[in-house]
């Protein structure tokens, strides 16, 4: 009953989707504020039907009743709770599910917190997030309903992928998603601004929240997955340049693009049509990525089971999205009037160049993507693009992108006094310099690229800091004077300050753990000991150990360094019955300095009674790229605080309070 | 020139969306490796039985004019999916005629017999590829593997992984009678 009830929901959001794409559009066009104003009650309508479509799955998950088809095929009875919840989106089916509800959580929050929005702009924006709303709600009722039934039930399901059951994924999809989803948002932003034929600095006021807050969930759900393919997958690597990584990355870079872009549409009027396609291209590489994902299209290590005919309606769907989306823009962009000029050196051009580079590099990535596809539907060969494609291609395009994110908060608007920069910068490139002296001379022998990039990174974390320095005036004003101005500094600013930080932190986790990474591969009994980055590591054993819904393969690993014991470690061989598949849980000694990382394997198949394979990797600063991760969402977070953006943004509008925005500066 | 240029991304996405209808046909499979021995003759190896199976071993010799084509099959008794294969490959040989050839590959006879005493024996014939010098002669990348040679000699058809699934099971099939299979039951 609850299960049907579900689908009713599901097919009463349709309707209501359907009414919501064409009323609110119209008025706005006749002047009918009426309907215009539908849209607001619609959109939080729509979200309620769905939000109880999606308990109604989430309620057959957790009871396991397997008579719906969807649960019977990727729950188990005997599947911890959490895992129960999180299989609600871990199949096709559900995670589809969870995407129309996060459309929807965005479009009812544009009417619920949008207040300051005119009423023209918001109807034609929450049209525009309807005609989406149609498009993949029809997609999940007509090709993947989740609420399908079987009968007879069977007694038991099949259960989810064990690799899929971790903590780290089951939060992983939401967070992507509502990274993914957010930027239809601003993609409805930029479409109604299209149809209106203007662009203000207001609508970059409206757009630059919407897109910091997907980022930021973004960034979250890209961490959290890299993070899960390092302890999960047991190969101690984090990023793998794989078709599904790649499709989440490009909307990052681009999105990363977007809001830089629309801080010169905010404040000076230029970049206009560059930013309506940046905010299109962005919610496009999204939405081709979730085709990929689930068309099955390309191969991955984790798609979706796909299947062609599903395939078929989503590249519909995208056609009709981003070609539509695009020619409306080839067409409306000549209307948009030229805003401000500035000079070749100006924060404006600082932002044009980070803007070029982020879209290069995300180009370079589609490219690299794409090409097993367009080779072999040229030539017929099948070919896979793997890192050596990807470190070549997308790093030289990032070192430029971090010399300027260290100089570019230096540079005033219109014109901006580079002798004077130069001279802030003198001591910080002087260090940099020493830095690359030094790493290039332990590292004589090492990558070039490695050696560049340390450097850099080095260069972006003092120059943001001596930015910061340089705001508050500290040293060069009495102390007291430095905290007054430390406390009024705009919450933007520290935003901007710990993100490009938080960059710089990731790339000495990047290189570090790529760089110098000391590995040991051992066929190992008993009693054999390894030594790897000074860690003396002894294997103690195996024992079987009895999880929930697996049996372990237990090793004791026991480490020390120069004699004393540091700690004992358990890597694990997870074999679920039920799936008949078996996973790696690594276990990870982690330290500032790096982390000793170990997996083991069950024995060889043949003739290796009592062997084990026992990797043991020394992966050094690692850790710093997660922290780094943590510090662009939370700079992201800061950013979102600002008072400025709060004009536009839910704490102020809830109160009530329709702040006129104020004129550019 | 500028609103050209504003094209630009509009003809880029058609391209790209152009090359996935491409890509999504429904007879392409993103994942199939194609064999280097495609249309070529099968490789020169020379197997010896397995020690306590009854059935005889085989080389290149043995792969053509035995009147239809002979389905290869790469496996062992440590391979699990092999195990979950075999109930398909015995099918195949029972109710489709299908000329089946075993390379038991780098596994103990006493292994090897015991497993096909437990789950039965559909193979015509086995030979024995301790050493696993004709695996690398074939060019298999795992096991289960299993290689289509027609009447003639030529390889005519490659599967990587085990053949389970109606779809796998259908190509199988298929590139069985294209290679010549005739004399179904049913």
């Amino acid at each position: 009953m609850i299960p049907e009830l579900g689908n009713l929901a599901l097919m009463l959001a349709l309707s209501v989707a359907v009414v919501q794409s064409f009323l609110p559009i119209l008025g706005a066009s006749r002047g009918n504020v009426l309907w215009m104003r539908s849209a607001q009650t619609s959109s939080v309508l729509q979200f309620v039907l769905i939000l109880i479509s999606f308990a109604a799955l989430m309620r057959s998950f957790i009871i396991s009743d397997f008579s719906v088809a969807n649960v019977a095929e990727n729950s188990h009875s005997l599947k911890p709770m959490l895992f129960k919840i999180a299989g609600t989106w871990g199949s096709h089916e559900g995670s589809l599910l969870l995407w129309v509800l996060i459309l929807a959580i965005f479009g009812a929050s544009v009417a619920f917190f949008g207040s300051n929005i005119p009423d023209t702009m918001r109807a034609r924006t929450l049209s525009v997030q309807a005609w989406i709303s149609v498009g993949f709600l029809s997609f999940l009722l007509f090709t993947s309903n989740p609420f399908e039934r079987i009968s007879p039930a069977p007694l038991d399901g099949n259960g989810l992928n064990p690799l899929l059951q971790d903590f780290g994924l089951a939060l992983h999809p939401p967070f992507l998603y509502l990274g993914y989803v957010g930027f239809s948002i601003v993609f409805s932003f930029a479409v109604a601004a299209l149809i209106e034929g203007r662009i203000d600095p207001a609508w970059a006021r409206w757009v630059r929240p919407w897109t910091l807050a997907a980022w930021v969930f973004l960034t979250i759900g890209i961490a959290l997955g890299s993070w899960w393919a390092y302890y999960e997958l047991g190969w101690g690597g984090w990023w793998f340049w794989d078709p599904v990584e790649n499709v989440s990355f490009m909307p990052w870079l681009v999105g990363t693009a977007l809001f830089h872009s629309a801080i010169v549409v905010e404040k000076r009027g230029a970049l206009k049509s560059w930013t309506v396609l940046l905010a299109i291209l962005t919610f496009s590489l999204s939405l081709l990525g979730t085709f990929i994902v689930r068309s099955g299209v390309l191969t991955s290590v984790h798609a979706f089971s796909t299947d062609p005919a599903r395939g078929v309606f989503i590249l519909a769907l995208l056609a009709i999205t981003i070609g539509g989306s695009l020619a409306l823009f080839a067409v409306r962009a000549p209307k948009m009037e030229p805003g401000g000029l500035f000079s070749p050196i100006s924060r404006e051009s600082g932002l044009l160049i980070n803007n070029l580079l982020l879209s290069t590099a995300a180009a370079t990535v589609l490219f690299g993507t794409l090409y097993p596809l367009l080779l072999e539907a040229v030539t017929g060969d099948k070919i896979s693009v793997g890192p050596p494609y990807f470190n070549s291609s997308f790093v030289p395009l990032m070192l430029p992108l971090i010399v300027v994110a260290g100089i570019g908060p230096f540079l005033s608007w219109k014109r901006a006094d580079l002798a004077g920069v130069i001279d802030r910068l003198k001591w910080v490139a002087g260090i940099t310099a020493i830095v690359l002296l030094v790493v290039w001379y332990l590292n004589t022998n090492g990558p070039i690229l490695g050696v560049i990039s340390v450097s850099f990174a080095v260069w972006l974390l003092l120059a943001t800091l001596q930015e910061w320095a340089w705001r508050i005036k500290l040293f060069s004003a009495p102390i007291a004077e430095s905290i007054r101005r430390a406390r009024n500094l705009p919450r933007s600013s520290y935003g901007m300050t710990i993100a490009h930080a938080g960059l710089a932190v990731c790339i000495f986790g990047f290189v570090g753990s790529t760089m110098w990474k000391s590995e040991s591969v051992t066929f190992a009994t008993p009693g054999d000991r390894v030594e790897i980055a000074g860690y003396e590591v002894v294997f103690n054993g195996v024992k079987t150990v009895v999880g929930p819904n697996y049996t372990a393969q237990q090793g004791s690993l026991q480490v020390s360094r120069n004699g004393n014991f540091v700690t004992e470690l358990l890597p694990e061989r997870r074999s679920y019955a039920v799936a008949r598949s078996s996973t790696t849980e690594s276990a990870i000694w982690s330290t500032l300095g790096g982390d000793l990382y170990t997996s083991i394997t069950e024995p060889a198949a043949d003739s290796a009674e009592g062997k084990w394979t026992l990797r043991i990797l020394f992966e050094p600063l690692v850790g710093l790229i997660w922290l780094g991760a943590v510090m662009l969402s939370l700079g992201g977070i800061l950013s979102l605080m600002d008072r400025r953006l709060r004009v536009g943004a839910p704490t102020r509008a809830m109160r009530g309070v329709a702040a006129s925005p104020s004129p550019a500066e | 020139m500028k609103r050209f240029l504003l094209f630009v991304p509009f003809v880029i996405a058609v391209a790209i969306g152009g090359f996935s209808l491409w890509g999504l046909r429904a007879d392409r499979d993103p994942s199939s490796i194609p064999s280097m021995l495609i249309s070529k003759p099968a490789p020169q190896f020379d197997l010896p039985s397995v020690a306590g199976v009854s059935v005889p071993g085989f080389a290149t010799s043995d792969l053509a004019g035995s009147g239809g084509p002979i389905l290869v099959n790469v496996f062992a008794s440590w391979c699990v999916p092999c195990k979950a294969e075999h109930a398909v490959l015995t099918r195949f040989a029972e109710v489709n005629n299908v000329t089946l050839y075993g390379i038991n590959y780098k596994d103990l006879p006493e292994a090897a017999s015991a497993w096909l005493d437990n789950l039965g024996n559909p193979y015509d014939r086995i030979g024995s590829d301790y050493d696993g010098r004709a695996g690398i002669e074939w060019g298999i990348s795992g096991v289960p593997e299993t290689f289509i040679v027609n009447n003639d000699g030529i390889v005519t058809y490659r599967h990587v992984g085990p053949i389970l699934g109606q779809k796998s099971q259908n190509q199988v099939l298929e590139a069985l009678r294209e290679a010549g299979l005739s004399g179904e039951n049913s």
